[in-house]
């Protein structure tokens, strides 16, 4: 059964209209750090320069996965590492498990990965009885409200201070009245800090797997992932394939873009490289597809694995800056969100493209120049090609496009509009139901006399003489 | 040199007078100008539905229009870059071809090929907010996005800053989407109404006396916004009607 | 080899697009004027960090009472300052939760960021930088490289199975995106210039 179509713009609606707190503070949060973004951006002379050469290497090393890929396994083999390979989210997860089971592992402690997002790992090792502690603040949050992730690197930005208060509160038990975020974030600490000690293995992602050396990278600025990595004796590291760069010098670049890009602090707190298991531990990583190499073969979205998971285009976004993340109902979210979900399911996500004013700033924030709104404009065609479009909206566009072929139809549409729209009464017009324009806006006046009538009438002898 | 004046069809319905204010301007500099009467719509609405079966209908017969002109102006920048980037899905003829490289945005078209260096006898003595719509910054270029790192420009601020008494007011979120976004502004009219509220109290908050923009859609829809505000001492006027000192709407 | 890994890296090579991107070459890109120390300084602040100038180890010991009044646990990764728990001694990091204060010498600081490197051989074990409630760093002032290009030439990740670039103390902005330090990490980060 196909799932049914997720309606962001109800959704949206619904995220503005809950109050005047709420869109506020999320739009306003956002913008402040693209406007961090902006500031650190303009200290580095070669910034626009450092754009193409990440979009490059990224190029380079989705052109030559397969070599690259093998490098690294082999690399990654020889540091130590046990290294796994998974088709699609239910293999990932099975692998997990496997391992779990076979050390009789039942308590494990997670840092942000948007991969295992993506492969509802969580859930699925919750539900074969395996108790899952997101340590990332902002994803415990979302966690503990059974949420998905709002955006990707502030994973609860939808939620207000008291919003948090509440909620934890009712579930690790602080005072409903403490609405102070660093005696919230205290109490986090002090609820994660046994679960760290307790958990049998740390999970981890990755920002970045460097082939020539079986490297992997995970970037923080809690440390959660290194006290996951560092305490218990075994680490899972899940690595999306287009997660591979060739050299260590190629951090050089990233890192410098990556958290400029995300929040406009020069890096992350914590950089962290893993080259084999620690002395005494285990180290696995499951190198995942689900989805990656088939989106290679598509012309117009293969770039979009460029993506390093920085949320700029997010945070840039004025469309999904009022939207919230969680009006997307996806693992991603907002510009990127837009272009990723419908590789997952076109039918489900086929909204999705058209919740965008294809203003074009994603494009031109991205670190690595993916054209994000261009690949939204093309998923739009791919939508009404494969008619996922509401039939109102196909009607209408084909009506449209009749009239706009045939000049003396349109003269009568234009005289019509103008005859008609001062005689219908203000209740039609501003009528949520029928007609959209006017819940929030003055109908603009049609004139009386047209350009073309004007031209006509004043110039177009004179012009001709 | 002849110069086919491309009139889009809201401002040819709802904005006759920035259709003229753009005329005269043109005739101002001495051009051949002329006014193809069939014209339409370039097809914008239905290719940002991704309806691109319909948009082509509308493509072809602006085509037809104006492949005689060595240049075609338009006064509306997402109009200008329907023709200039998402004339793709057409047969790539060179009527087609010339159409595509000829066809001009206003503002442009006077920095860039007329590089006009002055507007003898226009004053407007105002406080001016500008608003670039997102298809002339990002899709046409003309001015730095803000995104961007390197030596800021702005063409349209370049123009209006040779007009005499004119003073440009700082915005919070100077190229800030508007909201309207075609279709958008009625398929996703929460967002765009918050889009739109916040642009207006942009403008309000630093002091702006009118609104000024090479795209008259945008405004529509401000323009829109601000009145149902309550917001009526704000004109929005098109860039055209400030360069040629008029005609502005009654 | 499994089934799996031969269907992905097919899958790859069948739909990888045909036009090959080259490899870049990364330029040496100018360095700005900024003094290299006052640079580390000012990034170290920024990312939160708080530094000393420390003439020898009396005076570290001093200022650490002086900094940690309440702290009953030292442990110290480097040879230069001793605390009162032997790292050497300790197997199994889950030993370090009750670590108030722990000392890493680091192997060199990143001007462009503040950021000093730390492998498993500073930390002796890879824990004692995060399950410490404080972080005192150990740095010599002629160690430092201007940006992260220099830094990625100097390190080499291969040779250590754990490395880390470390700004300031652990972080988050996660509760209505007002800053807050000491998440999970280090609450603090203060680095002695010895």
């Amino acid at each position: 059964m196909r799932e049914r179509v997720i309606d962001v713009e109800k959704n949206a609606a619904r995220f503005i209209n809950q109050d005047d707190v709420h869109e506020r503070m999320h739009d306003k949060n956002l913008w402040a750090a693209r406007m961090k973004r902006d500031k650190i951006a303009e200290t580095i002379p070669e910034w626009e320069e450092l754009r193409n050469l990440a979009s490059q290497i990224k190029e380079h090393v989705l052109t030559h996965l397969d070599y690259y890929l093998e490098m690294f396994e082999e690399n990654a083999v020889k540091n130590g590492a046990i290294v796994h390979w998974a088709r699609d989210a239910a293999e990932h997860n099975q692998i997990v498990l496997s391992i779990l089971e076979d050390k009789r592992i039942t308590e494990v402690i997670k840092s942000k990965s948007m991969l295992q997002e993506e492969c509802g790992m969580t859930a699925f090792l919750e539900r074969k009885g395996i108790i899952v502690t997101e340590s990332d603040l902002g994803e415990r949050i979302q966690q503990l409200d059974g949420q998905l992730p709002s955006h990707i690197v502030m994973p609860a930005i939808q939620k207000t201070t008291q919003d948090v208060a509440a909620l934890f509160a009712r579930t690790i038990g602080t005072d409903p009245n403490d609405t102070d975020p660093h005696s919230l974030t205290e109490a986090m600490r002090n609820n994660a800090r046994p679960r760290f000690l307790r958990a049998g293995a740390g999970m981890t992602g990755a920002n970045f797997a460097i082939a020539e050396t079986g490297s992997f990278v995970v970037c923080t600025n809690e440390g959660n992932a290194d006290i996951g990595a560092s305490v218990p004796p075994l680490h899972i590291a899940s690595i999306g394939i287009e997660k591979i760069l060739p050299k260590t010098e190629d951090l050089s670049v990233f890192i410098r873009l990556l958290s400029r890009s995300a929040l406009g602090t020069p890096a992350t707190q914590y950089t962290s490289h893993f080259t084999g298991p620690r002395k005494g531990g285990e180290l696995h990583i499951i190198l995942t597809d689900n989805g990656r190499s088939k989106r290679l073969a598509l012309n117009d979205f293969w770039r979009s694995l460029k993506c390093i998971r920085c949320g700029a285009c997010m945070n840039t976004c004025p469309v999904y800056r009022r939207s919230g993340g969680l009006s997307y109902q996806a693992v991603y979210s907002g510009p990127i969100g837009i272009i990723l979900d419908p590789t997952f399911d076109a039918h489900k996500y086929s909204e999705l493209p058209f919740h965008s004013t294809l203003c074009g700033s994603c494009t031109e924030v991205c670190p690595v120049k993916i054209d994000i709104s261009n690949q939204i404009y093309k998923w739009r065609e791919i939508m009404a090609k494969r008619k996922l479009l509401p039939l109102n909206r196909r009607v209408l566009f084909k009506m449209a496009g009749g009239i706009f072929a045939r000049p003396s139809l349109f003269r009568t549409a234009e005289v019509a509009a103008a005859k008609i729209l001062p005689v219908i009464p203000d209740f039609i017009i501003y009528n949520k139901a029928l007609n959209p324009w006017g819940r929030h806006r003055r109908m603009p006046v049609f004139s009386k006399d047209t350009f073309r009538d004007w031209y006509l009438k004043n110039r177009k002898e004179k012009n001709n003489e | 040199m002849r110069i086919g004046l491309f009139i889009p069809c809201y401002i040819d319905a709802i904005y006759p007078e920035v259709g003229i204010a753009t005329f005269e301007l043109l005739q101002k500099f001495g051009l051949d100008i002329d006014y193809p009467t069939e014209q339409t719509c370039c097809g914008q609405p239905m290719s940002n539905e991704g309806d691109n079966e319909s948009a082509c209908r509308a493509e072809e017969l602006f085509v037809k229009n104006f492949s005689r002109y060595d240049y075609i102006v338009g006064p509306a920048g997402s109009c200008v870059k329907q023709v200039r980037v998402h004339y793709d899905k057409l047969d790539q003829t060179d009527d087609v071809k010339h159409v595509r490289e000829n066809t001009y945005e206003l503002v442009e078209f006077l920095h860039d090929i007329m590089k006009v260096e002055s507007f003898p006898g226009i004053s407007f003595p105002h406080k001016v907010a500008l608003h670039n719509s997102c298809s002339s910054i990002r899709g046409l270029g003309i001015a730095k996005p803000s995104e961007i790192m390197g030596v800021p420009f702005n063409k349209s601020a370049e123009l209006l800053g040779k007009v005499s008494g004119l003073e440009i007011v700082e915005l919070d979120r100077p190229d800030e989407c508007c909201g309207f976004g075609g279709t958008f502004c009625v398929t996703d009219e929460a967002v765009s109404a918050q889009m739109g509220k916040d642009k207006v109290m942009d403008y309000v908050a630093n002091g702006a006396e009118y609104v000024v923009s090479p795209d008259m859609s945008c405004l529509m829809h401000q323009e829109g916004i601000a009145r149902k505000l309550g917001i009526s001492h704000l004109p929005f006027i098109h860039i055209a009607q400030v360069l040629n000192g008029g005609p502005f709407k009654e | 080899m499994n089934s799996t890994r031969e269907y992905i890296l097919n899958s790859i090579s069948r739909n990888m697009p045909a036009t090959k991107t080259e490899y870049p070459v990364i330029p040496d890109f100018p360095k700005n004027s900024k003094d290299i120390l006052e640079e580390f300084k000012e990034n170290l602040l920024l990312g939160a960090g708080a530094y000393y100038d420390v003439k020898d180890k009396e005076e570290a010991l001093k200022l650490i009472k002086e900094l940690y009044p309440e702290a009953k646990i030292i442990c110290s990764a480097s040879p230069d300052i001793k605390g009162n728990k032997d790292l050497r001694k300790i197997n199994d990091p889950h030993d370090l939760a009750d670590v108030d204060v722990g000392i890493i010498r680091a192997q060199f600081g990143v001007a462009e960021t503040g950021m000093v490197w730390l492998t498993e051989n500073e930390l002796i074990l890879n824990a004692l930088g995060f399950l410490s409630q404080h972080l005192i760093i150990l740095l010599k002032k002629d160690q430092l490289v201007k940006d992260m290009y220099e830094a990625y030439k100097k390190v080499d990740i291969a040779s250590s199975h754990y490395g880390c670039f470390m700004l300031g103390p652990s972080a988050t902005a996660d509760i209505g995106a007002v800053m807050v330090r000491g998440a999970q990490g280090a609450r603090t980060l203060t680095v002695f210039f010895m």
